[in-house]
């Protein structure tokens, strides 16, 4: 075996992995905090990259001052799309956590549902629904590393490392939030106990605005990112369901496990279609995922990282 | 076992509870319930089984809202308030079935306490520099005299998940503790405890109202602990108020006898 090829293939894998994990952060993110499994997290990617990419054509429409400004273009839309996630979550709460609060999961789960349908319809008919090149300077060259190592070295999107420089400054800054500052520590507070959490003087409404406005501002790494990779067009949305395998395998409750998991499915899918896909006829990508997950139900339901679920009798 | 608190100063009236009462659907939980609570004193509500102390708890702290009756609290006479408004205006509570953040250590619980006392905003916190390190700073040193004065101190790393039943019940007045309440209220503290543990929550209980001036409204069931460490006694038998006093008196109270030997009713 080529263990140049070998290489390259682990490397497209876990870079497009790095992304898998991104979404998963935001589903990660609200379960711990409200204990709610949210659907949308998938449509709010593609509002905040849709924002994005056309804030980033039309300001300088708007403003002509700007129509050179490329890096403050560029700034300013990411501001007013983080502005919009905000303003999301705020009207989610307000909407639909505050009227079905203290109602079961499952009834939450299918509130997320119709978040979902709102924000695919309203974010297309706002923002448009065509495909949109998104370029926020990224470069999208490609490299070769190790070239003294191997012969041609291995090839890697310059891209791709940018998308792992964002993801890990990302979970990076949320694990030193939640573990060590008041309000990190409140979120933990209220994934734990609700009752006890309001009993100390957290008002729980405020804190699941705050949860569902940092999933939104991952969401918008995430849209930035994968964005600038495929273009921004529906089928962003539908990554919410690639983030599933992700979850079961690194633990719901789990911000470590979202990443491992990500990565774990990125680099299993990617070998699975190269190495095992070749002998079957391919096609392997797309439910290798789905596979690998069903596997963990059956010998690790809480997954890698996830809280051991223990039912006292 | 010697319980006697040395004589205290019993001042004003800090909460008086009017006409309450309470029902979910068809299931009156309280009826017409009136009592008050002075400050510095130690009031236990006692009573059966599903008298409804739990449910007047939880009408004072907000988690229940009577349909009839209302709540005076340091003079204001409340509307519907929720629990974490009632946390700001000093009412602090543990709860019957512990209601500890288990994956969080006993320092991190305590530390919660102090939530409402911080005053630095998110972005300050995010940084964490400057004032907020210095306020987290200040608060950490007053959850250090508490967990001093609870005798955790070999505990305060420890995920609460972990602990034994009793340890727990204290990490939980703890971070009662840490919100520097006026109004404690404690669901039921020592249940479930054996005897060394009680008699530790006892004089725990004792040392907060005495040394803080805390006021305590307190459920109990061991009728023991009530007697010896309480100021006044409400008795609640289905939902209903049947006798108020000092230990002394409504110990030897008929109604009270007849509703925890069992008369018909």
């Amino acid at each position: 075996m080529d263990l140049g090829f070998f290489l390259e293939v682990v490397f497209a894998g876990l870079l497009s992995g790095v992304l898998y994990s991104l979404v998963a952060l935001g589903f990660v993110l609200i379960f711990k905090a409200s204990g709610v499994f949210n659907f949308a997290q998938g449509a709010m990617v593609l509002l905040a990259a849709l924002a994005l990419v056309r804030l980033i054509e039309w300001l300088p429409q708007w403003l002509p001052a700007l129509a050179d400004q490329r890096v403050v273009t560029i700034a300013l839309a990411f501001i007013l799309s983080g502005g919009l996630m905000i303003g999301l979550a705020y009207a989610v709460e307000r909407a639909v956590l505050r009227p079905l609060v203290n109602q079961e999961g499952i009834i939450l789960f299918m509130a997320t549902l119709g978040v979902t349908y709102f924000i695919d319809g309203a974010g297309q008919t706002v923002f448009g629904s065509n495909i949109y090149n998104l370029d926020v300077g990224f470069p999208k060259d490609s490299l070769f590393l190790f070239e003294g190592v191997f012969e041609g070295g291995v090839l890697v999107n310059e891209i791709d490392l940018w998308a792992a420089v964002v993801a890990g400054m990302l979970v990076l800054f949320l694990a030193l939030f939640f573990q060590y500052t008041a309000t990190g520590r409140a979120l933990r507070a209220v994934a734990d106990d609700h009752q006890a959490a309001q009993s100390v003087g957290i008002p729980l409404n405020r804190i699941w605005v705050i949860v569902w406005a940092v999933s939104g501002l991952v969401a918008l790494a995430a849209g930035m990112v994968w964005g600038s990779k495929l273009g921004v067009q529906f089928s962003i949305s539908l990554l919410a369901l690639k983030a599933l395998p992700v979850l079961i395998l690194g633990g719901f409750t789990s911000v470590p496990g979202a990443i491992i998991g990500g990565l774990i499915i990125g680099a299993g899918e990617k070998m699975a279609e190269v190495y095992i896909g070749s002998h079957i006829g391919g096609g392997i990508e797309n439910w290798f995922a789905f596979m690998l997950a069903l596997v963990f139900l059956l010998f690790r339901p809480q997954g890698l990282f996830g809280e051991k679920i223990i039912e006292r009798v | 076992m010697t319980m006697t608190a040395p004589a205290k100063k019993i001042g004003d009236v800090m909460l008086r509870a009017e006409n309450i009462s309470l029902s979910f659907g068809a299931v009156k939980a309280i009826i017409d319930v009136s009592f008050e609570i002075r400050e510095r004193e130690i009031l236990a509500i006692i009573g059966p089984n599903g008298a409804g102390k739990s449910s007047m708890l939880n009408c004072i702290n907000g988690f229940y809202h009577p349909q009839q009756g209302a709540i005076t609290f340091k003079g204001v006479r409340r509307a519907q308030m929720e629990p974490h408004e009632a946390a700001e205006q000093g009412i602090a509570r543990t709860f019957q079935n512990i209601a500890l953040f288990k994956g969080m250590s006993t320092l991190d619980n305590i530390m919660t306490g102090r939530n409402l006392k911080m005053k630095r905003n998110l972005f300050w916190q995010a940084l964490r520099v400057g004032p907020a390190l210095a306020e987290e700073i200040a608060h950490r040193d007053f959850v250090e005299h508490i967990i001093d004065f609870l005798e955790i101190q070999a505990i305060r790393k420890v995920p609460v998940g972990r602990l034994p039943y009793g340890l727990q019940k204290r990490v939980e007045l703890g971070r009662a503790l840490a919100a520097e309440p006026t109004l404690l209220l404690l669901d039921e503290p020592m249940a479930g405890m054996n005897i060394e543990e009680k008699q530790d929550m006892c004089r725990f209980v004792l040392d907060v109202n005495d040394q803080f001036g805390t006021t305590i409204c307190l459920i109990e069931h061991d009728m023991g602990v009530v007697m010896d460490i309480s100021d006044r006694v409400v008795v609640l038998d289905y939902g209903r108020k049947i006798a108020e006093g000092p230990p002394d008196v409504v110990r030897k109270d008929q109604a009270v006898i007849d509703a925890y030997l069992g008369v018909q009713h």
